[in-house]
């Protein structure tokens, strides 16, 4: 499995020895990974994989029990706010506040990450997510759909240079999904951006990532590109092997 | 440039709780009610006294009265401005983006602080003009040593919030009611419309150990003597330092836990 475990000044994302314990449960056992400049890698795994421990992790969210995580060569320990001046993220389970427009978001995380020309990049970001009928309106007013645009928009108010997504594309329907999948890739193509996500969405792993890391009880039990894992384990999708190591059905061929 | 960054982000903070007000008149008005309230009832009770009281009292009961029950509003909203600045965030669930951007835990205590700031000259300022008409007292002729006694009040009051911060970050919005009552269960021992001297002999050491038992003593020994009692001023601000440094610790350690524990982003009951 490609898997990666040396290092190399390419990569991104260094995870070694991860570990994270709330008493006696150990939600995340002994991770390592490694992520490649501008790639995207994908977390996968069933409720209480350890996913969204990872996640919190990586956004220094969540101190490891022991291990180390660096990012763009940094200690996510000792250098997080420098760090995560270059990072975003956006989440269904993380709301931005109901109670304002998208705009006055968009200008109060634009100054958090110090955007440059912040009016142009929110200029920019609304015509590229098609934001602009509902700039203007309070985010609770807005469906769902539409506030998982503006969460995304606000992902990449300061053009990050690593990007954690978890279920992008939630709720959107299926030509919204698919110009966001599509704005994505131009973009990281553009500026060689290193996204990591989360979904359960399999056609949108299948079709986005270049690599996939399979968890399943606080552990990575396989990893690899997309087509990587349907040949090992023999079937014709992400889906089928999604629900193989998930329900552990079928053993890689 | 460090510098630059570091006002911006707090800047986008204070920002951030601007546009709440901005968005809702009910809040301004709520912002605005209780203090003129406060002054209305107060100012009443102070007339009634001074026009039942012994011939012999030279002291200005309503100036005490009022410059207290103003200078209490004071504190008041600025513990309120930093713990309901937090609430906010645990109320939208946004504590998940807003610690992922690179505002640094002081930056956004100093973001809360100016809007703490704002509240309390908002809310106290009307009820203040107010009373000059309406009761001959402006609270502006005690001159500077109000300067003195208004930056005592605030820092309790931020100190006092920061507290409340920590505790709701480690107990959830469970704890929120202590928002209101922290504060409230100092007062009888703030000696605000009574002196210390009022208090059973046992509370007073207690009594005397807040700050701001000390500023309002020093208030009454100004409005009915005309005296500024400077030792009473310094002993406020040296237990208002020594309290602000405790707070601040107590902080840091709730923060390290919700890091540790994983709530940031579980932030219910």
């Amino acid at each position: 499995m490609p898997a990666s475990n040396e290092l190399s000044p390419n990569y991104v994302i260094e995870v070694n020895n991860l570990v994270k314990k709330f008493g006696e449960f150990t939600a995340v056992k002994s991770l390592n990974f490694n992520i490649k400049k501008g790639s995207t890698t994908a977390l996968l795994g069933g409720n209480g994989a350890g996913k969204t421990t990872t996640i919190s992790m990586l956004l220094g969210l969540l101190l490891p029990s022991s291990g180390s995580i660096k990012i763009m060569g940094s200690d996510m320990l000792t250098s997080r706010y420098e760090v995560l001046e270059r990072m975003n993220f956006s989440s269904p389970y993380a709301d931005l506040p109901r109670g304002l427009t998208a705009f006055e978001n968009f200008n109060i995380y634009g100054r958090l990450y110090n955007v440059k020309d912040l009016k142009a990049r929110i200029e920019e970001l609304v015509e590229i997510l098609e934001l602009g009928n509902f700039l203007n309106k309070k985010l609770g007013t807005l469906s769902a759909g539409q506030q998982t645009r503006v969460s995304m928009a606000k992902s990449l108010i300061n053009k990050p240079d690593v990007l954690l997504l978890d279920e992008p594309t939630a709720s959107l329907d299926p030509d919204t999904a698919d110009k966001i999948r599509e704005y994505l890739d131009k973009y990281q193509k553009l500026n060689e951006t290193t996204i990591v996500l989360a979904s359960h969405n399999m056609k949108e792993v299948e079709r986005m990532c270049d690599n996939v890391l399979m968890m399943k009880q606080g552990e990575i039990v396989n990893s690899g590109s997309p087509k990587e894992l349907i040949k090992h384990y023999g079937r014709e999708d992400m889906e089928e092997v999604f629900l193989d190591i998930a329900r552990g059905t079928r053993k890689a061929v | 440039m460090k510098l630059i960054k570091a006002s911006n982000r707090i800047y986008a903070m204070f920002l951030r709780y601007i546009y709440i007000l901005r968005g809702s008149w009910a809040r301004i008005l709520e912002l605005i009610y209780w203090p003129i309230i406060q002054i209305v009832i107060w100012g009443f009770i102070g007339r009634f006294f001074v026009d039942n009281i012994d011939p012999s009292f030279t002291g200005n009961i309503l100036a005490a009265v009022l410059g207290a029950v103003m200078l209490w509003d004071i504190l008041f909203r600025a513990q309120l401005g930093v713990s309901l600045s937090f609430m906010e965030e645990l109320w939208s669930r946004n504590l998940g983006h807003l610690f992922v951007s690179p505002i640094r835990p002081y930056e956004w205590c100093l973001s809360m602080m100016l809007v703490s700031l704002f509240r309390a000259t908002l809310g106290t300022l009307p009820a203040a003009l107010l009373a000059i008409p309406f009761y001959g007292f402006s609270l502006f002729e005690i001159g500077f040593p109000l300067i003195l006694f208004l930056f005592n009040l605030l820092i309790m009051g931020w100190w006092l919030g920061m507290l409340i911060t920590a505790l709701l970050m480690r107990a959830g919005l469970g704890a929120q009611g202590l928002a209101w009552a922290l504060t409230i269960l100092i007062s009888p021992f703030s000696a605000i419309y009574y002196p210390v001297s009022t208090l059973p002999e046992w509370l007073q050491p207690f009594a005397n150990a807040i700050p701001s038992t000390n500023i309002f003593e020093a208030l009454r020994a100004l409005v009915n003597d005309g005296i500024i009692d400077w030792q009473l001023i310094i002993n406020a601000s040296i237990l208002n330092v020594i309290y602000m440094f405790i707070s601040a610790t107590i902080m840091i350690m709730a923060f390290k836990y919700a890091r540790q524990k994983g709530t940031l982003l579980q932030t219910n009951d």
